[in-house]
């Protein structure tokens, strides 16, 4: 049992999010489900943060600075993209601006499909990423590239 | 208190060394007289290096003669000395008036016209009685002042070779008067040995008036409209206090005919009620001298002249003079309502001028005002004048010289190879001149950071301040001033070590004699903050022990603790060789936007913006016009209120 | 006199007890804001996860100013507890700043920058205050040496009222609690992201972290000074201070840095030195 798993940091970023998922995700924080308990922090800073909690597709705009966000990330970290929109482009996947879901750029470690995705399933989808990241401290983690499915919740 | 009782270790004339005091004092104009003839460069380096070496070594030599504890006297025979004194002071006024009416400065003219008739009156009614031999001296206070003026003074004018040749490749239009500009420098050197060993009162009013002299005809070197207005500032506020000093040279005269008074120790000695008065006018002398509040406008605009002038008069000698002075009267300004008023004088110029700096982006006027406000600080412990406090004082006076000339040199070297002395331009000096930027990290910590040389004599004086009578009104003052350096010393460190990726190094072409003195300064600045217990065992408290019958010193404890901290800061930066393997190096967090190096980023709609990072300067709260006038008028009335009260104990 | 061990005991255990003061109040926070809130011991599970990350930086030097931030901020403390002079252990504590200052400076990026200017104001608004309150327990107690104050028998807290009012207040600037906390914050204040700590990670951020701890026992300490007379009545009111601060963290937001420097220079100074002034009067007045 590593430390990693006992406290995890978020950075939470909105692609190009409707903010259903975003409000979905600060409701966690809020004292109703209260992730706190699981040491779970906001920070908004990729350098102290080791799960970067994503919503919305990419685009043209967001793509460097999500890719530029992971990168600046330490290592082991792990991404959760919420909401079907990150997961694939969502109802917006055919539109001339978006590019498809978050794994287009960076490797995804959870998926978390929904319209908002719900709280329980985010927290869900946090705790499942929270042992994958054990595994990548562990050095036992087998990733998946980006635009391959990494097996999530279905 | 004094010990009125108890007469000072006399040691009358000890052997052929004591030479060495009238050798300082005449090498250095001899230098001088030969500076000003000597045309070219080559010969000129040669001279003042030589020159420079003699005069450090001559002054490290007086370690050895000064007498253990007491004062060693020189006696000079020779009324004439004094009345060619008389002489050149009145040529000098003459060349006042003639420079008075030629740039018609007519408050100059005036000040000029009427010190010279006080001399006058001074010289043909009071003085016709006095018949004492004049004679130099030399005891810890003027050892240590003779150490600042031959070694870091000495310094200088070894950096000073460097600097006026690049000064006068960039400022083409300025006339290359490098002849009378060492010719001025050396001159004041020897004036200020002049007026450290001078124990004869006329004596020191005279080097007081070569310093002033020298001062003036620097700070107007580049002989634009704004140096010349500037040249005249100083030498009106200098003149006034002349005009104190005339003043005092007189009441002494007349009411010792026979001129015993007129010695500076036995002044001293006589106490409060025969010496107060003179004392006040003195110590006014010495308040326009060290630029304190409301005078302090003269030494802010010196620092038109060239950096070396800076460092030299302006922070290390010149305006110590002022605060020597005052040290040297302070047991009889001790306990009065007097000294009180003079400690306050410069208690609030130096919570004012503390303020006044944090406003300022320009680094000279940055280092002017903190020399005003340690200056004031300086004033403060001598005007209360216990023990303690002149143990304090000293101590300021000499870490501040080191410091603070380490520091105008450094900005001086910065300036003529970045073009600019704004402390905004200084931003990632740490990659673009490193050796520069870490001997003025060095400069900067030596000025308020424990364990180094002034935040020990801060936290002497405030230690000492809280027993004093009316302490709590300083301790306030040290409390909020103390913070207030640490706000805009900590700003400028912080733009010095930034670390931008993107910037060219520009240290190439800085002359040896440059490294040399920078290297020197940098060294004395750490060796004297670890040397400080010896020098305050060997110098200070002996002369605190003689004057004042008792001494104070750092507890032991303290001293190893310190050593400890110092140890520990200077191991700290060698980590720097184990951490620069570090390969993980990633991009500053700019929001996610990606950015080029030199902070450029991309904005909305694509476009490139620039990120600029500058400094608060808080102009609203801690601006100069404000507070500049604020402090004015509030020790223009401290003063009115001291002249009353000294009047009233004349009459 | 001096005790080495009394300096060992803080160096080995202050971290254990910070980082335990940490995570009650985090579970204090949390169940005033009606939530459950995390396990005690969390704040060790954070540090040592930040020990666990791969370390990246912004610039190598950032390496040698925290870890100098966090050799000087023991030292400082380790000072304090042997029973060394007051005043020089606030210096201390100031050049442990400074380096955490220089720290975020030399990052060169926007948001740490501007947390180091604020970091700076904070430091201008709390020292005056400090160097008052040592000052104010060597008037009562004629020492400035931290054991010798902790010897005395005199209730320095009924000596100094204002200066602890004062001093109470500055303590909201240095525990880094709202409405002071303006460069930097634990709590999810992201005006400007981190501050001071923006551009710091892995196990830097660990260092710095384990240095808060530290210094949040040499505060705690500080008020246990007040109070030495009686131990008993001294933890008690450490614990009523802290849950004091607790709560004012939680009922306030960031205050602006006009704010922060006014209300500790002029409230805190005032109550401080006129606490002072009155000593001073009495003693000069009355024969102690």
């Amino acid at each position: 049992m590593t430390w990693l798993s006992k406290s995890p940091w978020i950075l939470h970023y909105d692609a190009s999010s409707c903010n259903g998922c975003d409000i979905e995700v600060l409701a966690c924080l809020s004292p109703l489900y209260d992730v706190e308990r699981f040491g779970i922090i906001n920070t908004g800073n990729p350098k102290h943060a080791d799960v970067l909690v994503i919503t919305g597709g990419i685009n043209e705009q967001n793509r460097e600075v999500v890719r530029n966000l992971y990168d600046q990330m330490a290592d082991p970290k792990v991404v959760v993209a919420v909401g079907i929109c990150a997961s694939s482009g969502g109802v917006f996947r055919e539109c001339y601006n978006v590019v498809g879901g978050i794994d287009c750029i960076i490797p995804v470690d959870v998926y978390v499909p929904g319209c908002a995705a719900r709280p329980e399933s985010i927290i869900d989808g946090i705790v499942k990423a929270l042992s994958i990241l054990e595994e990548k401290k562990r050095g036992t983690h087998i990733s998946q590239a980006p635009g391959q499915g990494a097996g999530g919740l279905r | 208190m004094i010990n009125n009782d108890k007469k000072p270790d006399v040691h009358l004339f000890e052997g052929e060394s004591l030479i060495t005091l009238p050798f300082l004092i005449l090498f250095p104009a001899a230098i001088a007289a030969i500076l000003l003839l000597v045309p070219g460069d080559t010969w000129r380096r040669l001279i003042v290096q030589a020159g420079a070496l003699i005069i450090g070594i001559a002054s490290l030599y007086l370690l050895f003669i000064t007498p253990g504890a007491g004062q060693a006297f020189f006696p000079v025979t020779g009324g004439w000395i004094t009345t060619l004194m008389f002489i050149a002071e009145m040529i000098i006024a003459v060349f006042l008036i003639y420079l008075g009416i030629k740039h018609k400065k007519y408050l100059a003219l005036f000040l000029v016209v009427a010190q010279a008739a006080l001399l006058i009156f001074y010289e043909t009614s009071a003085a016709h009685g006095a018949h004492i031999v004049p004679d130099l001296f030399i005891d810890q206070l003027s050892l240590i002042m003779a150490l600042i003026i031959g070694i870091i003074g000495s310094l200088i004018c070894v950096y000073a070779l460097g600097y006026m040749a690049t000064y006068h490749e960039l400022h083409p239009d300025v006339k290359d008067r490098r002849r009378s500009f060492f010719f001025l420098v050396f001159l004041f050197i020897a004036s200020m040995f002049g007026l450290v060993f001078s124990n004869y009162l006329p004596w020191v009013f005279f080097f007081w008036e070569l310093t002033t002299l020298c001062s003036f005809l620097l700070i107007g070197y580049s002989g634009t409209g704004e140096a010349v207005n500037n040249s005249f500032l100083a030498l009106n506020m200098n003149l006034l206090g002349g005009i104190a000093f005339a003043g005092a040279l007189i009441y002494l005269a007349v009411i010792s005919p026979g001129g015993d008074l007129l010695s500076i120790s036995t002044l001293i000695q006589s106490g409060h009620v025969v010496a107060l008065i003179p004392a006040v006018l003195i110590g006014f002398a010495g308040i326009t001298k060290a630029a304190l509040m409301p005078f302090s406008a003269w030494l802010v605009g010196a620092m038109i002249a060239p950096t070396p002038v800076s460092a030299l008069l302006h922070s290390s000698t010149m305006v110590k003079a002022g605060v020597y002075i005052i040290v040297r009267f302070s047991p009889v300004l001790t306990g009065t309502t007097e000294g009180l008023i003079i400690a306050l004088l410069g208690g609030f110029t130096f919570l004012l001028a503390s303020a006044i700096a944090i406003s300022q982006s320009n680094a000279k006027k940055v280092l002017a005002y903190s020399t005003i406000a340690n200056l004031g600080l300086i004033v403060a412990c001598a005007g209360v004048g216990t023990y303690k406090l002149v143990w304090a004082a000293i101590m300021l006076i000499i870490f501040h010289a080191i410091a603070k000339s380490l520091l105008f040199l450094c900005v001086g070297t910065v300036e003529h190879r970045i073009g600019s002395r704004d402390i905004e331009d200084m931003t990632g000096l740490i990659v673009r001149m490193p050796k520069v930027a870490v001997m003025m990290l060095v400069g900067i910590a030596g000025m308020f950071l424990a364990p180094f040389g002034m935040l020990i004599s801060k936290w002497a004086a405030i230690e000492a301040f809280i027993d004093a009578p009316f302490g709590l009104i300083f301790v306030a003052i040290l409390a909020f001033g103390g913070s207030i350096t640490v706000l805009f010393w900590s700003k400028w460190m912080g733009k010095i070590i930034s670390v931008c990726p993107v910037a060219e190094l520009v240290e190439n072409r800085i002359s040896r004699q440059k490294w040399i003195v920078l290297s020197l300064l940098t060294a004395m600045t750490v060796f004297v903050c670890l040397a400080f217990p010896i020098i305050s065992s060997h110098l200070i408290e002996p002369f605190v022990l003689s004057v004042y019958g008792q001494t104070a010193r750092l507890s032991q404890d303290n001293i190893i603790i310190m050593a400890m901290m110092l140890f520990l800061l200077m191991i700290m930066p060698f980590s720097l060789l184990w951490f620069r393997k570090e390969k993980n190096i990633v991009a500053p967090y700019m929001a996610g936007r990606p950015a080029t190096p030199d902070l450029h980023f991309l904005g909305s709609m694509g476009v490139q913006r620039q990120v600029g990072l500058g400094n608060y300067y808080f102009e609203g709260i801690f601006g100069e016009k404000k507070l500049f006038m604020a402090g004015t008028a509030l020790c223009f009335g401290l003063i009115l209120l001291m002249g009353t009260l000294t009047a009233g104990v004349a009459l | 006199m001096i005790s080495i061990m009394n300096a060992l005991i803080f160096i080995v255990a202050a971290p254990f007890i910070g980082g335990l003061v940490a995570g009650i109040d985090r579970k204090l926070t949390a169940r005033m804001q009606g939530r459950v809130g995390p396990p005690i011991l969390q704040p060790f599970a954070d540090v040592g996860k930040l020990f666990e990350k791969k370390q990246i930086v912004v610039t190598p030097s950032q390496h040698v100013h925290t870890l100098s931030y966090l050799v000087f901020i023991v030292a400082s403390g380790a000072l304090f507890f042997a029973g060394g002079d007051l005043l020089l252990v606030i210096f201390a504590f100031t050049l442990a700043h400074l380096f955490l200052v220089l720290g975020a400076y030399s990052s060169y990026s926007p948001y740490s920058f501007i947390g180091a200017e604020r970091e700076l104001i904070q430091i201008i608004a709390y020292e005056p205050m400090i160097i008052l309150a040592a000052v104010g327990m060597y008037l009562v107690t004629k020492s400035f040496f931290v054991w010798e104050i902790m010897a005395s028998e005199l209730p320095l807290i009924l000596y100094l009222p204002g200066v602890f009012l004062g001093f109470l207040m500055v303590l909201t600037i240095k525990l880094r609690k709202s409405p002071f906390d303006l460069s930097t914050s634990h709590h999810a204040h992201q005006e400007i992201v981190k501050g001071v700590t923006t551009d710091f990670s892995g196990p830097m951020l660990g260092r710095v972290e384990i240095a808060h701890w530290y210094e949040n026992v040499f505060l705690l300490g500080f008020i246990y000074l007040f109070f030495a007379w009686n131990p008993l009545i001294a933890i008690i009111a450490i614990i009523v201070v802290y849950l004091l601060e607790i709560l004012i963290d939680n009922t306030f937001s960031r205050g602006t840095w006009q704010f922060t420097l006014k209300s500790s220079w002029i409230i805190a100074g005032m109550m401080g030195l006129v606490n002072l002034g009155v000593l001073y009067y009495l003693s000069a007045v009355v024969p102690a």
